[in-house]
């Protein structure tokens, strides 16, 4: 490497870039399917009453529903149970606790049907209910969540798809022109009697090489986005169980694990692009 | 032991580099392969590692058919053949003994062991005070040595030389075949291709003549027979 410094550079620079989107488009989906999990854990429905609704509007409503035998379980969560979740999902930002108090947050049913077809024949038996204000189905959510996870992997996979042949190419160029240097050097080693993987294996690991320092430079760059963007990502998402307990302690074991295990893969993909760029090169100048 | 069967070569316009040479050389045997250039002497030589296929006939080396060889497998005949080159093939940017070690390194041995053995060969071509030198530092008898010193280091059955003395002066080529000598002493099957008259007919040994790809001559204590109308020419090789 330290032979031709700026070839070496360009692929480990075009290896960080790929490794860079890689990462990015690999938290960006775990994220999403992370968001679509919750949502689909969620109950298929929650009719929100309105202030003014009487203490029994929730309970007759609930009692209609159960009759149809259409419905798993219909839950009531009654203006203090929804204090009493908004405070633990915002329990490490006082100001926002001290703004909302129980009249403000309204009671809710959350209705699971037995079978997801039954939910077009319980709405309207449940917008006709006595002081109910909105209806939110969760499969509506969880649609528009599936349609923006799907583009974002299809736009995603393209390009870290195209980043991923552009590296492989730098990569076999790279190696290619190595090869040439030395070949001389080469055709001495195997008049002597150096086997096939004696002569290629610091080729391979040269390239793999390549691959792993850019990964970890792209790891550093991530690392950094996280912890820089942990708070915002906090307050969008932590209500997620998953990235409460991920996110809320940026020095947590979990934390610090979790991004071992994150360089550990970006490190592993990046070596086997640059491997793969080298054994393409070695296929077409090594002919033994 | 080696085998020719009626083994030719002939590169492209019809050149004949070999044209039906069958000879037999046995374990333990000092032969020179003599002729003058063109002969097909290098030929005969590279084919015995395989650098290249012949266009007809078989070769073999102990037990192997070298002709059928398949690729992957040719580093395992270079282990056991051993070569010296005429223009040295050292690496330039490593020192003497970076450069014999090779033929260890590429073994797998361990550094101790290669240490060991690489100082045991560099004290027998008289080149252990030259370890740390570069090629370029070296002398062009100096270079030849380092070159055998690396063929030798794996301990191959068969040694091949390819005009070893061909650049260096009448002291040094006899410096040189000492060596060889030794190495013969100690069971290695030694091919020596050259131009030198006055060695090949001092030392007497099996002598195989090529002229234009043909085998013309194989005698047990062999001289170098030199044309009547070149002979001027080869005394000088000779003595040079």
């Amino acid at each position: 490497m330290r032979r031709s410094p700026y070839q070496s550079m360009a692929a480990v620079l075009t290896m960080f870039l790929t490794m860079l989107l890689t990462g990015l488009f690999f938290l960006a989906t775990a994220g999403s399917s992370l968001v679509l999990q919750y949502f689909e854990s969620k109950p298929q429905i929650t009719v929100f009453f309105t202030n003014k609704a009487a203490a029994g509007d929730a309970d007759a409503l609930k009692k209609t529903l159960e009759a149809t035998g259409k419905v798993a379980s219909v839950k009531f969560v009654s203006k203090d149970d929804a204090l009493a979740i908004y405070r633990e999902q915002n329990k490490s930002d006082p100001l926002l606790l001290e703004m909302v108090t129980a009249d403000i947050l309204p009671a809710s049913l959350e209705v699971s049907a037995m079978d997801p077809n039954f939910l077009h024949e319980l709405e309207p038996i449940i917008k006709e209910g006595q002081g109910v204000e909105e209806v939110v189905f969760q499969k509506d959510v969880v649609d528009t969540l599936l349609r923006w996870t799907n583009a974002i992997r299809l736009v995603g996979s393209l390009l870290v798809g195209l980043l991923a042949l552009d590296s492989i190419l730098i990569v076999m160029t790279v190696i290619g022109m190595k090869i040439a240097i030395k070949k001389e050097e080469i055709e001495i080693l195997t008049l002597v009697g150096a086997s096939p993987w004696y002569v290629r294996l610091p080729f391979v690991l040269e390239g793999g090489l390549y691959g792993t320092i850019g990964a970890f430079f792209s790891w550093i760059i991530i690392t950094g986005l996280v912890v820089w963007l942990r708070p915002m990502v906090l307050g969008f998402l932590g209500i997620i169980p998953a990235v409460q307990i991920l996110l809320v302690n940026p020095l947590s074991g979990i934390f610090l694990l979790s991004l071992v295990a994150f360089l550990g893969l970006l490190s592993a993909i990046g070596f086997i692009l640059g491997s793969l760029g080298s054994f393409v090169a070695l296929s077409r100048y090594l002919k033994f | 032991m080696i085998r020719f069967d009626n083994v030719s070569k002939h590169f492209a316009g019809h050149v004949s580099a070999l044209a039906d040479v069958t000879v037999e050389i046995q374990d333990g045997e000092f032969v020179f392969l003599i002729g003058p250039s063109g002969a097909g002497k290098t030929t005969f030589l590279r084919l015995l590692i395989r650098d290249m296929l012949p266009t007809k006939g078989t070769v073999y080396v102990d037990d192997w058919n070298v002709t059928t060889l398949p690729t992957p497998s040719i580093y395992l005949l270079r282990r056991r053949v051993g070569t010296v080159f005429q223009d040295f093939k050292l690496l330039m940017d490593r020192t003497v003994y970076e450069n014999v070690a090779l033929g260890l390194e590429i073994l797998g041995k361990s550094s101790k062991e290669i240490e060991t053995r690489v100082m045991d060969v560099l004290e027998l071509v008289g080149l252990a005070d030259k370890r740390n030198s570069f090629p370029l530092q070296l002398s062009a008898g100096e270079m030849q040595r380092t070159g055998i010193a690396r063929a030798i280091v794996g301990g191959p059955s068969i040694l091949l030389a390819d005009e070893p003395t061909g650049n260096l002066d009448p002291q040094i080529s006899w410096d040189i075949l000492d060596i060889l000598k030794e190495i013969h002493k100690i069971g290695t099957t030694v091919i020596m291709a050259t131009h030198n008259v006055t060695i090949v007919n001092d030392l007497k040994k099996r002598t195989i003549a090529l002229e234009h790809g043909k085998m013309v001559s194989d005698e047990q204590k062999g001289r170098y027979h030199v044309p009547a109308r070149s002979k001027g020419k080869k005394d000088h090789a000779g003595n040079s």
